[in-house]
């Protein structure tokens, strides 16, 4: 009999792996990553020494916790790391583990795919020494490093502080947090906020704990600008500049939904996450048959919500299949979720997008740096006459390039919205293209 | 009221409308999608002769001439070079084959130049060891379908044609005079001529006029690479079919190869099989490729007559109604030269191209 498979060995997907279990279905769980755990749980190499305490703060518990779920997972079902979903195609997943080319074919699926950050670039963060907030984060999680010696983190959203506190307590000497959400807008959220007071806490807790340690902290503070010839050098935000050897910047978290769009999931706009999101119902069935979303990948509520929502499209899926579940346990996990939803809208309005981005990104500023792609030559092509986002990138090379936009879609929509008059999800979304990620020549593939 | 109406925005629409609009016709064009999105943008870029049935070859030598002026044409250079079209034989039967085509072709001047291996080796080092002979055209290219095709139609509009974006034809009358046609966005136009050149689309305006044609859709396999440092001086293919590639001045090579599938009926995937196919077998006849990384993939949906030729030329049935479709993989290079033959039609009663060959009427037994 076909398998289910689960993508993304993340909170999402290893609860999800876990539920089924208990209900006696040994899932295959693929991963890209190393060591399962996904982005907030990343689990450093075999063989460093680090304490969960000193990794995650914390989150250790939590996170031992899903570390633990995970190995006694392992041995029981068919677990697949380092291995990437390329393609979907007629019922079957498209793999490549070590170069070998093979595929799985699935009788029911779950996407637990995460999200990386929302990148607005600035002028000169192409510079060596910049990185996404996220990415700093997995330096310093993953290989015990930091980006640099005297570090400049901005943008906005949760992840911005915690970052901030992380490389602090790690020994970084952080020059400065810029936050371009204003305070008031922190004040107006707190209401819905106080929804997941612990988590609030802890957000309250890392800022006052910046303060204490002397780490600068400026809100309604946007980056403008990164200084540096062969490297970074600087900051400019106002009136103001800071010298620093790198930058860590990013503007909350994007889905990773290029394999729901390769499944023909159904999108729609989803003005909260400012983006295109494929549909599912409260228990996380998409718009295909059989096909389940969770976590971040379907859309941004953090770690505790994707493991609750992949435990609630594991029991969606058991119940599609005809296994008799516990009858109480979805509404209970739903009615959480809902709650943590009510939060996301409190963060939503405590980090707002900068809505002037766009209007204000000078036309030099490269916005695709695969391509080499300058918001003035997208505004060029709107100004032709273009504005649906895959012909702005038909004749501007915009999102074609290696990282097939994931970096620079949402960026590039945004100028082209701006340009052309038009509504951000007027402009449409990227169309998904395999391979998810690049695929080398010479791969060997399975008989 | 327009003096014609061309259904389809592709490259062949497209031409038409340019041409058209140039003699001074009132033209009006009909897009259901955008100008260039379908097989006219996505295509290989292939801008070939060699190869061609000889049948074909007046029309593309004429398309050859055109596409030499087309800076003048549609005001940008679409990244068009004519660097040359290597066309690679793998054994000695088919190194046979290639010298009997530059046999058969030589009235038409194509400038083939036939090298062995040897010549080869010297010539084009990094063909690797499987071929081992290979046919020239020197003045054959590649451009890029992106920017060309949507540019044919910014080009009519130029020259005074209409251009309807987002408007699918859905319904045509024609009264013995005029035809009527009705978009679903509400439009609604008449012209005495209309040309269809509505691609993979077109049978059933075929049909609806008492001429159906056996016309299937199929979706050659695409796929890109990062850039690399720039190896390939010729655009390539096999002998027999198999993977041709090129290499645009980015550093991206290009290769296409096999076949995918209908996502729906107006888009298209390339599938993991051929996929594969070209990741596995490419570097055997492009070394160099071993090890680079293949970062985009992508089809199209083109028609084809089950003699793999074009319809191009008047309907049987109906006065007024021009057809110009079913390119089977090769209109691109085509497309300017069918345009102008259509053009001509409307304008002088005749092509001054050879176009017979094409006729509707071959269907009707
Ligand atoms: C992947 C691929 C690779 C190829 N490689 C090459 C190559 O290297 N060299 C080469 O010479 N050729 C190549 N070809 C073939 C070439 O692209 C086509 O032959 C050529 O573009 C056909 O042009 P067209 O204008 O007839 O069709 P299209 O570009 O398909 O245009 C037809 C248009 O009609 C519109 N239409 C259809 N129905 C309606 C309606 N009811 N109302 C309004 N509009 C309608 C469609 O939306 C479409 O835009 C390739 C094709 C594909 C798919």
């Amino acid at each position: 009999m076909k398998p289910v498979v689960i993508v993304g060995a993340g909170p999402a997907g290893i609860s999800a792996a876990r539920t089924l279990l208990d209900y006696g279905i040994r899932a295959c769980l693929v991963d890209e990553g190393l060591r399962g755990g996904g982005q907030i749980y990343r689990r450093q190499p075999e063989g460093f020494q680090r304490t969960a305490q000193q990794l995650y703060g914390f989150e250790a518990g939590k996170a031992q916790a899903v570390h633990r779920t995970l190995d006694e997972l392992a041995p029981l079902i068919d677990y697949r790391p380092r291995t990437l979903v390329w393609n979907a195609e007629d019922q079957r997943l498209d793999l490549l583990t070590d170069n070998r080319a093979d595929s799985v074919e699935y009788s029911r699926l779950i996407v637990a795919t995460g999200a990386t950050d929302r990148i607005l670039p600035v002028p000169g963060w192409t510079l060596p020494g910049v990185y996404s907030l996220g990415a700093a984060q997995i330096a310093l999680k993953y290989q015990g490093c930091a980006i640099g010696e005297r570090v400049a983190l901005c943008g906005s959203g949760p992840l911005l502080y915690l970052v901030a506190y992380q490389y602090a307590k790690a020994g970084a000497t952080v020059v400065a947090v810029l936050d371009s959400a204003p305070f008031s807008a922190q004040c107006r959220a707190l209401p819905a906020l106080l929804g997941q007071p612990a988590t609030l806490a802890k957000g309250m807790y890392y800022r006052a704990w910046l303060t204490a340690h002397g780490v600068p902290v400026h809100q309604g503070a946007t980056l403008a600008q990164i200084d540096g010839v062969q490297r970074v050098s600087g900051i400019r935000w106002g009136a103001h500049t800071l010298a620093c050897d790198a930058v860590a910047f990013a503007h909350a978290l994007r889905s990773e939904t290029q394999l729901a769009d390769l499944l023909g999931c159904a999108f729609a706009w989803n003005p909260l996450n400012r983006a295109w999101l494929p549909t599912r119902d409260s228990a996380g069935r998409s718009s295909v048959n059989g096909v389940y979303l969770a976590g971040d990948g379907a859309a941004i509520m953090g770690a505790d919500a994707a493991q609750m929502a992949g435990e609630r499209a594991a029991l969606a899926l058991l119940e599609d299949a005809g296994v008799a579940t516990d009858r109480h346990r979805p509404a209970v996990l739903e009615q959480q979720l809902a709650r943590i939803q009510r939060f996301r809208l409190g963060l939503e309005t405590a980090f707002p997008f900068p809505e002037k981005w766009a209007a204000q990104a000078p036309d030099n500023l490269t916005v695709c740096r695969c391509e080499e792609v300058s918001a003035g030559d997208i505004r060029a092509v709107v100004d032709d006459g273009h504005w649906e986002i895959n012909r702005v990138k038909a004749h501007c090379r915009v999102g074609m390039g290696r990282c097939q936009g994931r970096l620079c879609g949402l960026a590039a929509a945004e100028i082209v919205a701006e340009r052309s008059g038009r509504s951000v999800e007027d402009v449409g979304r990227l169309r998904g293209q395999a391979p998810i990620k690049p695929l080398p020549f010479g791969v060997q593939v399975q008989p | 009221m327009s003096d014609v109406i061309v259904l389809g925005g592709g490259i062949v629409g497209a031409s038409a409308a340019l041409m058209l609009a140039q003699k001074g016709q009132r033209v009006t064009l009909v897009e259901r999608d955008f100008c260039g999105s379908h097989s006219s943008g996505v295509n290989y870029g292939g801008v070939r002769r060699q190869g061609r049935p000889l049948h074909q070859l007046p029309l593309s030598q004429r398309a050859h001439q055109l596409w030499g002026e087309l800076p003048g044409l549609i005001g940008i250079d679409g990244e068009y070079v004519r660097c040359g079209h290597l066309k690679l034989a793998r054994s000695a039967a088919d190194f046979a084959a290639l010298h009997a085509y530059a046999e058969r072709t030589r009235e038409f001047d194509l400038g083939l130049q036939l090298l062995d291996r040897a010549e080869l080796r010297a010539r084009f080092p990094w063909v690797g060891d499987v071929a081992v002979g290979a046919s020239l055209c020197p003045e054959d290219g590649h451009a890029n379908p992106r920017l060309v095709s949507p540019a044919f139609a910014r080009a009519a509009q130029c020259h005074g044609a209409v251009v309807h974006e987002q408007a699918e034809v859905v319904r045509i009358k024609h009264d013995g005079r005029v035809f009527q046609v009705h978009c679903a966005n509400g439009l609604h136009l008449h012209a005495p001529w209309l040309l269809n050149c509505a691609g993979a689309w077109a049978g059933s305006v075929a049909a609806q006029f008492g001429e159906p044609v056996p016309i299937t859709s199929a979706h050659p396999a695409m796929l890109v690479t990062e850039p690399l440092p720039v190896v390939m001086d010729v655009s390539t293919g096999v002998e027999g079919g198999g993977i041709y590639a090129r290499q645009v001045a980015r550093g991206n090579c290009i290769l296409g190869g096999g076949r995918g599938f209908a996502l729906g009926p107006r888009q298209a995937r390339p599938g993991q099989a051929a996929v594969l196919e070209i990741l596995r077998n490419a570097a055997e006849l492009y070394p160099f490729l071993q090890g680079a990384q293949a970062i985009r993939t992508w089809s199209g949906t083109e028609g084809y007559l089950p003699d793999h030729e074009p319809v191009i030329g008047p309907s049987s049935t109906t006065p007024g109604l021009l057809h110009g479709f079913g390119f089977a993989g090769a209109g691109f290079q085509l497309g300017p030269a069918v345009g102008e033959a259509l053009a001509e039609i409307v304008c002088s009663g005749a092509s001054r191209q050879p176009i017979e060959a094409f006729s509707i009427r071959r269907f009707q037994a």
